[in-house]
């Protein structure tokens, strides 16, 4: 678990972090979405106890980043931003080289090491050097030294950066798998796709500051209203509509859809289909408008920016 | 204690591994060990001929050890190159931050670098130095006397972890290799010149001095990896991003420290003042210690080098002291000020050295005055006349004054090093370093310069009428 509060840190006179807070449950994935240097990176250092907060708390695995940096650490996995990686060695070398600073050795590290190397695809470039790996291999490497300890949280910055559709596809995958372990997982990104598929909450981050957090469906339905759903027709609707329930606002319409937003879906949607029916309308097919989650993140930063320029 | 050293040994393991992989490294110290020493056999052997025939045998074997201690020299220079790489170009290939993020302990990565640094050049400077004797053994030249190899031997060691722990505080403040490359000048440059003092003490056979050089090498090194531990920290590695000179920040952070919150002149007198002198109050006694130190080197110097011929000139001195009264008339402000300056500038020049030095050669000047005190004393005791008098009749009437105004800089000196090898939770090196320095200059402004105006003002008004009236 990660429990973040007014977590704030100021380089001189910069204020990178201001006041953040949050909570991540174990078996739970947070998705902090931002801007590049909007604070993201130094809020995972200040997690991992790399960078001392200049106020603020938080606790790590049940560990005060300040006070117990050590056992913070022991408990963390972190991707980075940069992989890091040393050219000259190979993966094994690499994996146990770390292993071992995690107090781990013998037959545990190997099987553990060989098992994450299998798991991500890497089992047949065990003879080459890192310098000689892909940008995708090097980065599913840096994923598994972040897995070798078998952390119970995971700090992860855009793990898919630089990734093949296929090898995303794996690495997500084992993200959702890590989750399912009961792992608190924060995940630093910018693709939105990626976060609505893989996050429980979101934090948008911009200038320091977080400006909206909480579960997908909420975010969407507080930003972007009621949900909204289409009906699609096998006739042309020529202006003629049947009276509709009560609270059903009717979006959009055309030749043979109609769009509309209701506050109880289940109680109004079969009623609308059988007042369609009703009235000769052949109803082909029912379903919810997708909204994603870059017109949330869009509308939440355009909002910002209008209460900044407000302030300013 | 051998657990906590585990992870370090892990990090040296995978470093030591690293650096033989990278044939830019093997092929110079695999050279340097065993191409350059059967070089430096060559040339002994042919030198000790050459100068066998004008009858010079000393240089000959002044020379021995001399070409062994560059032996030695020479792979450790690219213990440099290795810390350098290690450190700042594990920062700026991104790699280090993944070793940061383990429950590695800041002093365990250091310590962990700092042996990777400095064992491998070392062991090839020893087998460099094995084969430069053998080769002698082989050849029928006298080895150097034992004494001699042990302080070789030790110089090599001190030498080579001095400049490794020179390049970390380095690499604490670079972000590229090629910064810390420029910024490396700094150690290349006094490594180089402490070889050359070094084989001008070989040559001279001065072999108890160059115990004194190991020791002096010691203290450095110590002080730089104190320096080092203080600021390889987690914090300052990944909290620094660029290397930019930041004038305004420098200056802000200067004024604000010298101002220290007050609002006025007063309120500076009253309440910042005295707080910065509060800061330097441990430096102040260590200063005062110091300076009777000096007193004590110098009444011991001047048994060793007497100085028999001036005590007479100490007994013409009332007449002396006469022409002075004339020269220096009752409230003649030129005097004055020249006096005042030659401190002030004496107390500039201390700074500097300071600050070049972690503080240890800014007690210099402070030292050396009240060395030169305690030799005169020393001088007239043993030419007949009272020490105490020359102490009290030219010595204590300005330097009531002036010796604490002068302690006091010396103080904010010694700290302005001190902060150096201190640990600054929460403030970079820079920061501390300026807010020290901003007390120095407070000190200055506030007490020194004000102490020392008055104590010109004595030496040249009232100091000489006194020692008249005494001496006479």
């Amino acid at each position: 678990m990660i429990v973040a509060e007014g977590l704030t840190k100021r380089f001189d006179q910069f204020l990178a972090v201001d006041d953040v807070s949050f909570i991540v449950q174990p078996g739970e994935v947070m998705a902090l979405l931002g801007p590049n240097g909007a604070g993201k990176t130094t809020t995972v250092r200040m997690l991992s106890s790399v960078l001392v907060p200049t106020a603020g708390k938080a606790t790590v695995a049940g560990y005060d980043v300040v006070r117990q940096g050590d056992q913070v650490r022991a408990a963390i996995g972190v991707l980075t931003e940069q992989h890091g990686l040393y050219s000259r060695m190979t993966a094994v070398e690499y994996l146990r080289f770390f292993g071992q600073l995690y107090h781990m050795d013998g037959k545990a590290l190997s099987e553990r090491a060989e098992a994450l190397l299998v798991s991500f695809g890497l089992h047949d470039e065990l003879k080459k050097r890192l310098g000689e790996y892909s940008k995708g291999m090097r980065q599913k490497l840096a994923l598994a030294r972040a897995l070798i300890h078998d952390p119970p949280v995971l700090l992860l910055d855009e793990p898919t950066s630089a990734m093949d559709p296929e090898s995303a596809h794996m690495v997500r995958e084992s993200i959702l798998s890590l989750r399912s372990e009961k792992r608190a997982i924060v995940l630093c990104t910018h693709n939105l796709s990626e976060a609505e598929m893989l996050a429980d909450q979101i934090a948008i981050i911009r200038r320091g500051r977080i400006i909206l957090n909480g579960r997908v469906p909420e975010l969407k339905r507080s930003l972007l209203g009621l949900t909204e759903y289409e009906i699609r027709l096998a006739s042309r609707l020529n202006g003629a509509l049947p009276a509709l329930p009560g609270g059903v606002v009717i979006t959009g319409r055309g030749e043979d859809w109609l769009r509309y937003q209701v506050e109880d879906p289940q109680g109004a949607n079969p009623q609308i289909v059988r007042r369609l029916v009703e009235a000769q309308m052949e109803v082909v097919a029912v379903q919810e408008v997708p909204r994603s989650l870059e017109q949330v993140y869009l509308r939440a930063v355009s909002s910002a920016d209008g209460e900044d320029s407000h302030a300013g | 204690m051998l657990a906590n050293l585990q992870p370090a040994l892990i990090v040296t393991r995978r470093e030591v591994r690293d650096q033989f992989r990278d044939w830019r490294i093997v092929f110079p110290i695999v050279g340097l060990t065993i191409f350059f020493p059967f070089l430096m056999n060559f040339t002994a052997r042919a030198m000790l001929d050459y100068v066998q025939r004008y009858g010079a045998n000393i240089i000959g074997e002044r020379l021995v050890p001399f070409l062994l201690m560059i032996v030695g020299f020479f792979p450790i220079s690219v213990s440099l190159v290795i810390a350098l790489e290690t450190f700042v170009g594990e920062k700026e290939r991104g790699s280090i931050e993944p070793l940061l993020n383990t429950p590695l302990k800041d002093w365990q990565l250091y310590l962990g670098k700092l042996l990777s640094a400095t064992v491998p050049p070392l062991i090839s400077s020893f087998l460099g130095m094995g084969v430069y004797l053998a080769g002698l053994y082989i050849r029928h030249i006298s080895l150097p006397a034992p004494g001699v190899l042990a302080q070789i031997f030790s110089l090599t060691v001190v030498q080579a972890v001095m400049m490794v722990s020179g390049a970390v505080v380095i690499s604490t403040q670079a972000t590229s290799v090629r910064a810390a490359n420029l910024l490396a000048s700094f150690i290349v440059i006094p490594a180089a010149l402490l070889i050359q003092g070094e084989s001008a003490v070989l040559f001279l056979g001065d072999f108890n001095t160059l115990w004194w050089v190991v020791g002096g090498v010691v203290v450095l090194t110590v002080l730089l990896v104190r320096v080092g531990v203080a600021h390889f920290r987690r914090e300052e590695l990944l909290g620094r991003e660029i290397d930019v000179l930041k004038l305004s920040w420098g200056w802000r952070t200067f004024a604000a420290a010298f101002v220290d919150g007050a609002r006025s002149p007063g309120e500076w007198y009253r309440s910042s003042l005295p707080r910065a002198i509060a800061r330097v109050r441990i430096p102040a006694a260590m200063m005062f210690a110091l300076a009777l130190a000096g007193i004590w080197v110098g009444v011991g110097q001047s048994a060793r080098f007497p100085f028999p011929a001036q005590i007479e000139q100490f007994a013409n001195l009332g007449d002396r002291l006469d022409r002075l009264v004339q020269i220096w008339p009752a409230f003649s402000v030129q005097p004055l000020l020249a006096i005042w300056w030659q401190n002030v500038r004496a107390l500039l020049i201390s700074l500097v050295l300071g600050a070049l030095s972690f503080g240890v050669l800014g007690a210099l000047p402070v030292m050396a005055t009240m060395g030169l005190v305690g030799y005169f004393m020393g001088n007239l005791a043993a030419g007949g006349v009272s020490p105490w008098l020359f102490l009290a009749g030219l010595v204590l009437p300005h330097g009531l004054v002036e010796m604490p105004a002068a302690v006091l800089a010396g103080a904010a000196v010694l700290r302005l090093g001190a902060v150096l090898v201190t640990p600054t939770p929460g403030r970079t090196i820079g920061e501390v370093w300026l807010a020290a320095l901003a007390d120095w200059a407070k000190l200055m402004a506030g007490v020194v310069m004000p102490l020392l105006l008055a104590a010109a003002a004595i030496e040249v008004w009232i100091t000489p009428r006194i020692a008249i009236l005494m001496l006479r």
